[in-house]
């Protein structure tokens, strides 16, 4: 994992790339996920590189740690993701949102002890959720493909060149010594998948078929997040955009390429209405 | 004498209450508190008994879930291919679904705390969100607990709930849809049923 920053880029790049190659050889008639022979291979592997290593060791961590230490931790991560909800909210156009995200940083980096404690959220200054990808959804870039990507799990081809840039921007990569960095970014993902535990067992309950249950509450999820939790209502509209025919979709589509690699972000001119 | 009065201010103050109607905040309020309520109390409901939580959930919960609408919603369009007999089974089997995955989330999510988000209804409004919010002490963001509902009648019934934008009820639409493509509605029937089945197994081991 003793990668450059430049390397890294490359390897997603590489791994999106391959995602382009596949795209023309795989499809079984979901609009939304073209690509779902490769995708369900690559939600496999996921799956069971979670069930051998990493669930395991979230289960034991979850186990042995005292609560209000995992919600330090929690803390200190979301402290530093903070920052970049607020480079994002300020992208948006959403400039209070923006304020709020630089002054729960401001609190909890001080009084809060470098983001252990979350004193912010008990001043009032709430929590967002923001990213690169959203921040394109709301641009008015839409989802493209779904792209089940090795580790990372699922996103959208627009999602995909959001995480490039996370990931390029993420300050425990880049800012913190050599060796605390991979430790710390362990910690991070050990910590993330522990507190998704109890949503698994949900999970196995509620779906006839994890890959599409997962792939669509992933789609819904960021529809929900790029509106900021008020999507347009979509009920009734789905059961008719279901009896449009698909040609006139990919008609309506318009490629453009982002990467030298085969990969099109498809550009939809997505409606993106603000509150 | 005495026993006419009683009954007749039995009837007068069951007559009220039918009359008054229950506003659709105030009634995902209280039976959310008051589930949330036992399952506190409930040794073995905390220890993962779904069992009882399902015995929960039907008692208080399901009341005012209107299921048809649900089951309708999920299946989108195919609503219509299936004949009263399939939509009857359909909307049992969905039944059965869903309450297991909502007791299930009962019982792992058992330790938080609701939040109720300001409601307003507006005059003559039949179908209205409410929000509510998960605290989730040291998970990060809070997550959005949404019920929707409609009016029938005087009261109020959930038609969809939606975590964190997941709408638990249009989520199924996709795999519903492909199903039916390929096996036809009856297809989706034998499935929902054996999966309804691998469910009970595992409630009954714990």
């Amino acid at each position: 994992m003793k990668t450059t920053l430049p390397a890294r880029i490359k390897s997603v790049a590489a791994a999106i790339a391959t995602v382009g190659l596949l795209a023309g050889c795989a499809s079984t008639g979901n609009p939304k996920d073209p690509i779902e022979g490769f995708n369900r291979a690559m939600f496999a592997f996921n799956e069971g590189l979670d069930s051998a290593i990493i669930k395991p060791v979230a289960t034991g961590y979850d186990a042995v740690l005292p609560s209000p230490i995992k919600t330090g931790v929690t803390n200190f991560f979301s402290n530093i993701d903070d920052l970049f909800v607020g480079v994002n909210n300020l992208l948006q156009g959403k400039v209070p949102e923006a304020f709020s995200d630089l002054g729960r940083v401001v609190i909890n980096t001080t009084v809060g002890l470098l983001g252990v404690i979350d004193f912010a959220s008990d001043a009032g200054l709430e929590k967002h959720d923001e990213d690169f990808g959203q921040t394109f959804g709301r641009w008015g870039v839409g989802n493209g493909a779904y792209v089940v990507i090795p580790v990372f799990g699922p996103r959208t081809a627009r999602d995909t060149v959001g995480l490039v840039l996370d990931v390029a921007v993420d300050p425990v990569w880049n800012h913190l010594p050599q060796d605390a960095r991979e430790v710390a970014v362990a910690l991070r993902l050990v910590n993330d998948r522990a507190n998704l535990l109890p949503a698994d067992k949900v999970i196995e309950e509620a779906a006839l078929d994890k890959y599409s249950y997962m792939r669509d509450a992933y789609l819904q999820r960021r529809r929900s997040l790029i509106h900021d939790g008020n999507p347009p209502r979509e009920v009734e509209a789905d059961a008719e955009q279901v009896d449009r025919p698909l040609v006139a979709e990919a008609g309506a589509a318009e490629a453009v390429p982002v990467t030298p690699a085969p990969l099109v972000l498809v550009v939809r001119t997505e409606q993106v209405e603000t509150k | 004498m005495k026993s006419l009065i009683a009954f007749f201010s039995g009837l007068l103050i069951a007559t009220t209450a039918m009359a008054q109607e229950v506003a659709p905040d105030v009634l995902v309020k209280t039976v959310t508190n008051e589930v949330l309520e036992i399952v506190r109390k409930d040794k073995d409901i905390q220890s993962g008994n779904t069992k009882k939580a399902i015995d929960l959930v039907e008692a208080k919960v399901l009341p005012h879930f209107n299921f048809t609408r649900m089951t309708q919603l999920a299946l989108g369009r195919d609503w219509r291919q299936a004949n009263a007999a399939q939509q009857k089974t359909l909307t049992d089997e969905f039944h059965v679904l869903l309450v297991r995955t909502y007791s299930k989330a009962l019982t792992e999510y058992k330790k938080q705390i609701i939040d109720f988000k300001p409601f307003a209804l507006k005059p003559g409004e039949t179908d209205v969100r409410v929000r509510t919010e998960i605290k989730q002490s040291g998970a990060g963001k809070n997550i959005e607990l949404d019920y929707y509902l409609e009016k029938s009648g005087a009261a109020w019934k959930v038609y969809d709930i939606a975590v964190g934008g997941i709408s638990l009820v249009t989520n199924y639409r996709d795999s519903f849809a492909s199903e039916v493509r390929n096996n036809g509605v009856d297809g989706l029937i034998k499935t929902l049923q054996a999966k309804n089945k691998s469910g009970e197994a595992t409630s009954v081991k714990q």
